[in-house]
């Protein structure tokens, strides 16, 4: 057990991997006063519709919420960069006492006309649910008067959890996909289902899948445009990464229009291999097999041999990951062992039961395995694990370099590409330059 | 072009703010708290403002920032968040052990009528703060203001907390520091000593959000005004306030409480106000100014001096915050050059007049806006109007800059993507000399970049 102070409340959230197995909690709400690394129902909602270029995202509520989520995300789009832009009703007392949806009207009125959307989001933020604006209506009423289609996203900061901010995300997203109609792609279809395009992701993904002469039907939502997921529901198959973020659209399209979903991660090779296998034995093609296998081999013989240096070098290393979704930390233990680095601790904000049970069959033991954790805690397990690197996110970074260890921002603020073959190389180059960087000798302890 | 659906012709917009020259209350409030030795700001209200504000400041500072929350679910929503805060300053107390938790509220808290002073006298009296600790309550809506007003209100929360009066006057000087970068507020400390001055600095972010790299990590940073410094405010002689729209609330309330005059000044910023600040400091701490001091003095005036030429005529757009721009604008004026449109989403009706006095007549042709809809999106079509040669604000104008083709100086908070920031200061004499090497920097880069060959000069 812990050698460090936990939270009462914490305690069944924290499990350090033993030969009997254990279980961990969780899904729960924070406990008040923790310093969290969670966010809201908002920051789910955005951060999932975000990439969709050729929309436009209102954020009806006092300016904050806009502020804090302006261009934050490297979701690189192709082409339209409408969704980098920041839109706000910015409410002020007085909308508080007499309510914002006059505001809301304008604001969208003037902003379709001025920017001329695909469809337009408008994200509810607390203080919209407590006020009582009608927020349904008035995105009604905007869509009978331009045409456009504009979609509430429901997404109050109170009401749950960051996964119930995806689960309104995927709502909006429910209510697009289905309305267009043209059949336009090849044989084999796919949908991209969570996957964001950090980086540029997404389009070495797709590059794969072409080479294997699978269509993509739709990205949802990396690189993403309102048309194509109108028409996601022609495709054959919803690949789902990120399955806290997208497990309700896949779901629900199954039940509606009898797509099959299957979960994926592109991060490491195995994972990224058994992605492309996938989509060959789901269309029961033997072309598509050849194609992944020779692609997968070409991929790999070139991969290896590259990879060798960071592996003699990172060789007993260990590494601590603490990240959004619990799925991300199974692929990155695995990612990280293939270069010679054993992970000592691993959490996530987000992760379900069959995620952390996933990773206590995955980790050696002794490994922690956490959820919801906060930097006191995580903190204590790295320095108690003595870990060489950690893998996370924003709020991370200056903890692990504080502690004096490498850094690796597995989140919204990579530069690199990190999924695909390619992305091995750079996730591996990462953890190399910064594990072994030479500044960790300068520092005084 | 990222910002291509900009034109030159206005609209009139009733609603609708498009990329904000401002954020919301509480990410100010806790910067300030953040200033004060041992304490941990709370955030009372849903788990995502906390998030939110965590890595805004992250971001800038490159620095862990410990910030704890209520962490609001939908039943707080509809009974109030009583419940969360006791909880949370329990667990806060049993785990953190800070010696203050500064709470400020949330739109959220605000608009379901949480009363944060009734929730923490209920704490107290259930024994969930231990003996010796604080509470401190600030209210700070996010519908009201900016994140200059939450500071401001900050500011004011501790003030109205600490301070006492023993009757006996203490040598020393209270100077309420504005929101000014951890590297400021260690240059005004140095300021004060050369003077040969005592002085009580809230806050201090110093020390706490510039760190050094000691291979561990305190939760509590060295840093910070502590609490025996607040405490003692009360018996000092004079405060000097520095900057209208943080520091007028909470120095009017020291004043009330403890009869301890304040005098107002602008941020000292570039020549002129640096000039008050330091007047401000002899009047008040009644010593004469060193030679040391009128040597830093006299080494901004020969850079503006030495490099005139190339500062003058040059037409600058700024944006950020009143208590920055008023200054800074004043600054470029007297090194000849020509602000001529400022904007600030914080709203207050002394900024016209501020600014006005601050350009003295100097630039008729100035535009002036703050407040609803002065934002980023109004900055840049006057821009597209008629363009300038120098743009100064926060990283968020670097779209503009990028568009417009126009040398940049990042100035202001938030700054996600160049560093320095937290390191040098750009206050007094030095901070001044900073200020225009960094404007110099990117003048004479564009024109190295871009003069034809023949005009391409190898001393300028």
């Amino acid at each position: 057990m812990a050698t460090f102070n936990i939270l009462e409340e914490r305690r069944k959230q924290v499990l350090t991997k033993t030969a009997e197995g254990g279980e961990i909690a969780c899904g729960k709400q924070s406990t008040a006063g923790s310093v969290s690394q969670r966010a809201c129902v908002f920051c789910g909602s955005r951060v999932v519709l975000y990439p969709i270029a050729d929309a436009l995202h209102l954020i009806h509520g006092p300016v904050g919420c806009a502020a804090y989520t302006w261009d934050i995300r490297g979701s690189l789009s192709s082409g339209p960069q409408l969704h980098r832009l920041s839109f706000s009703t910015d409410l002020n007392e007085k909308d508080v006492v007499f309510g914002g949806e006059k505001k809301l009207y304008q604001s969208l009125i003037k902003l379709i006309e001025t920017y001329q959307p695909k469809a337009a989001f408008v994200y509810s933020t607390c203080i919209v649910g407590v006020i009582g604006d009608d927020v349904k209506a008035v995105c009604k009423k905007v869509e009978a008067e331009t045409g456009i289609t504009v979609l509430p996203v429901m997404s109050e900061g109170f009401s749950g959890t960051k996964k119930d901010g995806y689960k309104a995300a995927c709502d909006a997203l429910e209510a697009l996909v289905g309305t267009g109609n043209e059949r336009r792609n090849g044989k084999y279809t796919i949908n991209i289902l969570g996957d964001f395009n950090l980086a540029g992701e997404l389009w070495m993904l797709a590059g794969y899948y072409r080479k294997m002469g699978v269509d993509i039907v739709a990205s949802i939502t990396g690189d993403g445009r309102i048309d194509e997921i109108r028409h996601a529901h022609t495709a054959s198959l919803n690949l789902v990464q990120c399955s806290g973020s997208m497990m309700n659209l896949a779901k629900s399209m199954k039940e509606k229009y009898g797509i099959p979903f299957k979960k994926v991660s592109y991060f490491g090779i195995e994972d990224m291999s058994e992605a492309l296998y996938e989509v060959a034995r789901f269309f029961e093609s033997d072309e598509l097999m050849e194609k992944a296998r020779a692609l997968v081999r070409e991929e790999i013989g070139t991969l290896l041999p590259a990879l060798e240096k960071y592996r003699k070098a990172l060789k007993g290393k260990k590494a601590a990951i603490y990240v959004g979704g619990a799925f991300k930390a199974i692929s990155l233990v695995k990612a990280l062992r293939l270069i010679g680095v054993q992970t000592v601790v691993v959490g996530s904000q987000t992760g379900g039961p069959d995620d952390y049970a996933l990773l206590q069959k995955l980790c050696d033991e002794g490994t922690y395995i956490v959820d919801d954790s906060n930097p006191l805690e995580l903190s204590h397990m790295v320095q108690e694990t003595g870990a060489d690197i950690f893998i996370g996110g924003v709020k991370e970074r200056p903890i692990a370099y504080k502690i004096g260890i490498g850094f690796c921002d597995h989140n919204h603020e990579r530069k690199l590409a990190l999924a695909g073959y390619e992305g091995m190389i750079n996730f591996a180059e990462e953890v190399y330059a910064s594990a072994l960087s030479p500044v960790w000798k300068f520092i005084r302890k | 072009m990222l910002l291509r659906h900009t034109t030159a012709t206005e609209y009139k917009r009733e609603a609708l703010t498009i990329n904000p020259a401002k954020t919301c209350q509480p990410v100010g409030a806790m910067y300030c708290a953040l200033g004060v030795h041992g304490c941990l700001p709370h955030s009372h209200g849903s788990q995502g403002c906390c998030s939110y504000h965590r890595s805004a400041l992250t971001r800038h500072y490159k620095e862990p920032v410990m910030a704890a929350t209520s962490s609001f679910t939908e039943g707080s929503s509809v009974f109030g968040g009583q419940a969360n805060l006791l909880t949370g300053l329990e667990n806060i107390f049993t785990i953190y052990d800070p010696e203050i938790v500064a709470v400020h509220s949330t739109c959220l808290s605000e608009t379901i009528g949480d009363d944060l002073p009734q929730i923490i006298g209920k704490a107290r009296s259930e024994g969930k703060i231990p003996l010796g600790k604080h509470v401190i309550p600030a209210s700070t809506p996010s519908y009201v203001g900016s994140h200059v007003t939450g500071y401001a209100n900050m500011l004011k929360a501790f003030v109205s907390y600490f301070p006492e009066t023993t009757g006996t006057k203490i040598d020393q000087l209270n100077i309420l520091s504005g929101w000014v970068e951890p590297a400021d507020m260690r240059e005004l400390k140095r300021i004060v000593s050369m003077m040969g001055l005592n002085a009580v600095v809230l806050p201090d972010t110093s020390d706490v959000l510039d760190t050094p790299m000691t291979g561990k990590y305190k939760m509590y940073p060295d840093g910070g005004t502590t609490i025996p410094d607040m405490v003692s405010m009360g018996d000092s002689w004079h405060t000097i306030a520095l900057g209208e729209f943080c520091t007028r609330d909470a120095a009017t309330e020291l004043e009330n409480k403890c009869k301890v005059k304040f005098s107002m000044r602008e941020l000292p910023i570039g020549l002129s106000a640096t000039d008050r600040f330091i007047k401000a400091l002899r009047r008040y701490g009644k010593v004469s100014v060193p030679k040391e001091v009128e040597d830093e003095r006299g080494r901004l005036v020969d850079v503006i001096t030495d490099m005139h030429q190339y500062l003058y005529g040059k037409r600058v757009a700024l944006f950020g915050d009143p208590d920055h721009l008023v200054p800074l604008t004043q600054f470029l004026a007297d090194c000849g050059m020509k602000p001529v449109y400022v904007v600030s989403g914080t709203p207050g009706k002394i900024f016209t007049p501020l600014m006005e006095k601050a350009l003295n007549g100097r630039v008729p042709e100035a535009k002036i806006m703050n407040g609803e809809r002065a934002d980023m999106f109004q900055l840049h079509q006057w821009i597209k109007q008629e363009g300038v040669d120098l743009l100064i604000g926060n990283t968020y104008g670097k779209y503009i800059a990028r568009d417009e083709n126009i040398p940049f100086v990042r100035y202001g908070f938030p700054i996600l993507d160049r560093i320095g920031h937290s390191y040098f200061p750009s206050v007094g004499y030095l901070g001044g000399i900073r200020l225009l090497e960094k404007i110099l920097g990117v003048l004479m880069d564009k024109i190295d970049a871009t003069c034809p060959e023949s005009k391409f000069e190898l001393v300028m």
